[in-house]
């Protein structure tokens, strides 16, 4: 006997609530645009410029003794917190601190993280400093526009070789649900205030190479069925085609959350955040690919007319390797 | 039907077998690494017991090339600095004004008497008391330029020079300042990787990134302020003629000069010509010796023209004092008691043994042409790395077991056959990155896992289109053909766009980005790769061999 996560042969109807579910997901778009806006992203040393501080010691960690010891050195905003995780050892009592960048300096100042490191060793004598990270403001700008050029190329990368392959209506839908997908995830982010820095761009990126990959499995069977079925209506072959994909969406949503679940739980805390953008980005995307991309091609309508067999297929690059 | 040529079989097994033949050095990785040390220490310092037996730990027909740790993993020392290439363009005026108040000299009857003025430190200002022979002067100060030496400013000459009334002003010419950042740069990155391979660290990473800026990446080192100081931020090492000494830096130093205090000296300044003599980057050689009081000196020999005008200095200035400068602080400043010619001589100070061994290290590497700035340091420590190490091993296996156990409880035999290929999958990419010599991040972690979740996507796409097709009441052979036949259009489209974007993110981004780009675009292409030919290669052979009537999927 098999495992099967969705029934053979299913019929289920995906576009009986279309417009419930576009608005749903244009609603959550604009409630994470409204709270990236209002709330802003938590960004860490990379995206804003400052040190941050990891530190380990045997003793449990005092917040309030580190906090007074470094208040004394006026360093301006210092966020202090202490950091769980299952991987760590019975005394292996782990604190981030993090401090803003100072007024007028390019470069990092070796002298405040020294001074920083003595005060805290005053508090907590065994403290050992595991790690120390700095960014100078001057760079901090140039990574968050890097790392938008790179989310907005990639976007548009897609956009151009989708619309090679398929046809444009394909490639609107298609970077609707990136646009879906990336937009809610900086929304979830921004909501639950986690740490943003380059590795959640990196996340990012994937979540658009995965929904996407997501995405195309559907249209390429779109594409087929279209020549299949020319008398069924489009509304009936995209549900007949993401009924026959559906089972493969589940089974590679699945393996791909397995091995995301157990790095989430026990991959450390230094890449949990990183984790859990893909892990919200592959649920999204599995989502989107059907109730956004699908959606959006049923609303755009496809060219239906077969009898040009030469012109079916998009344009010339449409079929090369089939 | 399912035919596959044996030429085919073959190329299949063989890049198997290659791929998996380059990963084998990673895991005893150890022991490898030992072996490459020893071989790199015999080459350099010749064979030892000790070393002979690390390097027959692995055998030497055996392929040895090892996945690079990153930093986050080893842990160790990143930095990325800015090269403050201005800073080049004064001391080019520094040097220039000797040579240009030399030229005017004999033109005092036209131009009268000459006289440096204050201005910004990337320009000459000279003020002459006749503004009727400004003419000339501009003429004699344009003599001094000379054709810029690069390939874009061909043509060019390096110094622009304008007369406005009295006022001569002489600047770089744009052209010059390209060409000398480029120079810049460049020897600061070339005397930084020397600085660094002299202490002899394992694979530090020195690369230029963008116009002005060097990252350099050290594993292993314990802190980035400790590679602040191998690097060297400002030493600098300039002869200087000394004008006066004093006991207070708020002196008035006059036009053309500057107070220096001394190295060794509480409360001593010296007055000091800016314009240098003869500057470290003149310099050939220096080594840690003795002074005939046998205590601890440093002898240097500068090259033919740093000894040139060492020598005529001296010359002309026996019985005069002259100072020794290092990182603007005066070492020493003896008086020149005869003419030295050869261009060797001898620096003396209270040095301990191991300052002059350091200071020679440091001249002999050669000072920075400029100051450098730090815009991000990074310090790993190596506890951190082995932590993220561990976690992300056992994050890796189970991840690689659940999705193991997965598969056979989805597809039964055919499942067994996509973990063979996820298993070799997980071994190219491994011998991949052996091969190129990528380097190996907490993401790039990361990467491979998320390859492991989707790498079995390649074989779920026609593994569901064979049962597809099996439903449609085709034959086994028959439905395993268009399984593979159909699915491949999604395949490879879904690749090619996960693949776009494992590009962008490795084109723009750096350090651990990077390294989740490169596992990750490894990984679709080990996975394509499996899942067209090796998946397929297996259930060919299965078939062959069973030819069963009905297969289930």
């Amino acid at each position: 006997m098999r495992l099967r996560l969705v029934p053979q042969n299913t019929t289920w109807d995906f576009f009986s609530r279309s417009r419930l579910w576009l608005g749903i997901s244009a609603l959550l778009m604009v409630v994470a645009f409204v709270s990236f806006i209002l709330q802003g992203l938590n960004y860490g040393i990379d995206f804003r410029g400052g040190t941050t501080i990891r530190t380990e010691s045997a003793q449990p960690v005092d917040v309030g003794a580190y906090r007074d010891a470094l208040q004394t050195l006026n360093l301006g905003d210092v966020t202090i917190s202490e950091v769980f995780d299952p991987t760590f050892g019975p005394d292996q009592n782990v604190a981030m601190i993090r401090i803003q960048a100072q007024e007028g300096q390019e470069s990092v100042s070796a002298e405040i993280i020294a001074s920083a490191q003595e005060a805290l060793t005053t508090v907590a004598p065994d403290i050992q400093f595991v790690s120390v990270e700095s960014v100078g403001p001057k760079v901090s700008g140039e990574l968050i526009q890097t790392a938008a050029i790179a989310v907005l190329l990639a976007i548009g990368a897609v956009l151009i070789y989708i619309w090679l392959r398929f046809e444009w209506q394909f490639a609107l839908g298609a970077v609707a649900a990136l646009v879906h997908d990336v937009l809610l995830t900086i929304g979830i982010f921004s909501e639950l205030q986690i740490k943003f820095d380059l590795a959640i761009i990196a996340a990012l990126l994937t979540i658009v190479g995965y929904s996407l990959n997501d995405t195309v499995v559907v249209f390429d069977r779109v594409r087929e069925n279209l020549r299949k079925y020319k008398k069924k209506d489009l509304k009936e072959v995209l549900n007949i085609s993401i009924n026959e994909t559906l089972s493969r969406t589940m089974m590679t949503s699945v393996t791909t959350l397995i091995a995301l679940v157990s790095l989430f739980v026990l991959g450390g805390d230094v890449i949990r955040g990183f984790v859990f953008a893909m892990i919200w980005g592959v649920i999204i995307g599995t989502y989107s690919s059907i109730f956004v991309a699908s959606a959006i091609l049923l609303w755009l309508g496809v060219k239906r007319d077969w009898s040009k067999p030469d012109q079916t297929q998009g344009n010339q690059f449409a079929n090369v390797d089939a | 039907m399912l035919q596959i040529d044996l030429w085919k079989r073959i190329v299949i097994w063989g890049v198997v077998a290659l791929g998996l033949l380059m990963a084998l050095p990673n895991a005893f990785y150890t022991r490898v690494e030992g072996h490459n040390d020893a071989l790199a220490e015999i080459e350099a310092m010749g064979a030892t017991d000790a070393r002979e037996e690390a390097a027959a730990a692995w055998p030497g027909f055996m392929p040895s090339g090892l996945v690079n740790l990153g930093l986050d993993l080893r842990g160790g020392a990143h930095l990325l600095a800015e090269v403050q290439v201005d800073d080049v363009y004064e001391a080019r005026m520094e040097a220039l004004w000797p040579e240009l108040r030399d030229a005017l000299r004999p033109e005092r009857a036209t131009i009268g008497t000459i006289r440096l003025q204050p201005s910004d430190p990337d320009e000459l200002v000279v003020r002459i008391s006749e503004p009727d022979g400004i003419a000339r002067a501009v003429e004699v100060a344009r003599g001094l330029a000379r054709p810029v030496t690069s390939l874009t400013g061909a043509g060019a000459q390096d110094l622009e020079v304008a007369g406005e009334g009295d006022l001569l002003r002489v600047t770089l010419s744009e052209a010059e300042r390209l060409a000398t950042d480029e120079r810049t740069v460049r020897q600061s990155l070339e005397i930084i990787r020397r600085r660094i391979d002299e202490v002899g660290t394992r694979e530090p990473t020195i690369q230029r990134q963008g116009s002005d800026r060097i990252l350099i990446q050290v594993p292993g080192i314990g802190s980035a302020a400790e590679l602040k100081e191998i690097i060297g931020t400002t030493a600098q090492l300039t002869f200087q003629p000394v004008v006066g000494r004093g006991a207070s830096a708020e002196d008035n130093a006059g036009v053309g000069n500057e107070i220096l205090p001394s190295l060794d000296e509480e409360g001593v300044y010296y007055t000091l010509e800016t314009a240098p003599v003869v500057t470290g980057e003149e310099l050939v050689d220096a080594q840690p010796s003795f002074d005939q009081n046998g205590r601890p000196a440093v002898s240097f020999r500068f090259n033919p023209s740093g000894a040139r005008k060492f020598g005529d200095y001296t010359a002309e200035n026996i019985g005069n004092p002259f100072a020794i400068v290092l990182d603007d602080e005066v070492i020493s400043a003896p008086v020149i008691q005869s003419h030295i010619p050869g261009g060797s001589g001898i620096i003396t100070g209270n040095f301990t043994v191991e300052e002059s061994t350091q200071l020679a290290v440091l001249l002999r590497a050669g000072a920075l042409p400029a100051e450098l700035i730090f815009l991000e340091e990074r310090t790993i420590g190596p506890e951190l790395g082995a932590d993220s190490i561990v976690a992300g091993q056992i994050a890796t296996i189970v991840a690689f077991v659940a999705v193991l156990v997965f598969m056979v409880l989805s597809y039964g035999l055919f499942g067994v056959f996509a973990n063979v290929a996820l298993i070799i999958n997980i071994g190219l990419i491994f011998g991949l990155l052996s091969t190129i010599g990528a380097t190996l991040t907490l993401p790039g972690i990361a990467g491979i896992v998320l390859t492991v979740g989707m790498a079995v996507d390649a074989n779920v796409l026609v593994f569901e289109r064979i049962r597809e097709e099996l439903r449609g009441g085709k034959g086994p052979a028959r439905a395993i053909e268009l399984g593979y036949e159909k699915a491949l259009s999604a395949i490879v489209d879904a690749n090619i766009t996960t693949f776009i974007t494992a590009v962008i993110l490795f084109a723009m981004g750096s350090g651990p980005v990077r390294g989740f780009a490169i596992t990750l675009g490894l990984g679709i292409m080990t996975s394509v790769f499996t899942a067209i030919f090796v998946t397929r290669l297996m259930i060919v052979l299965w078939f062959e061999r069973r030819r069963p009537k009905t297969i289930e999927v």
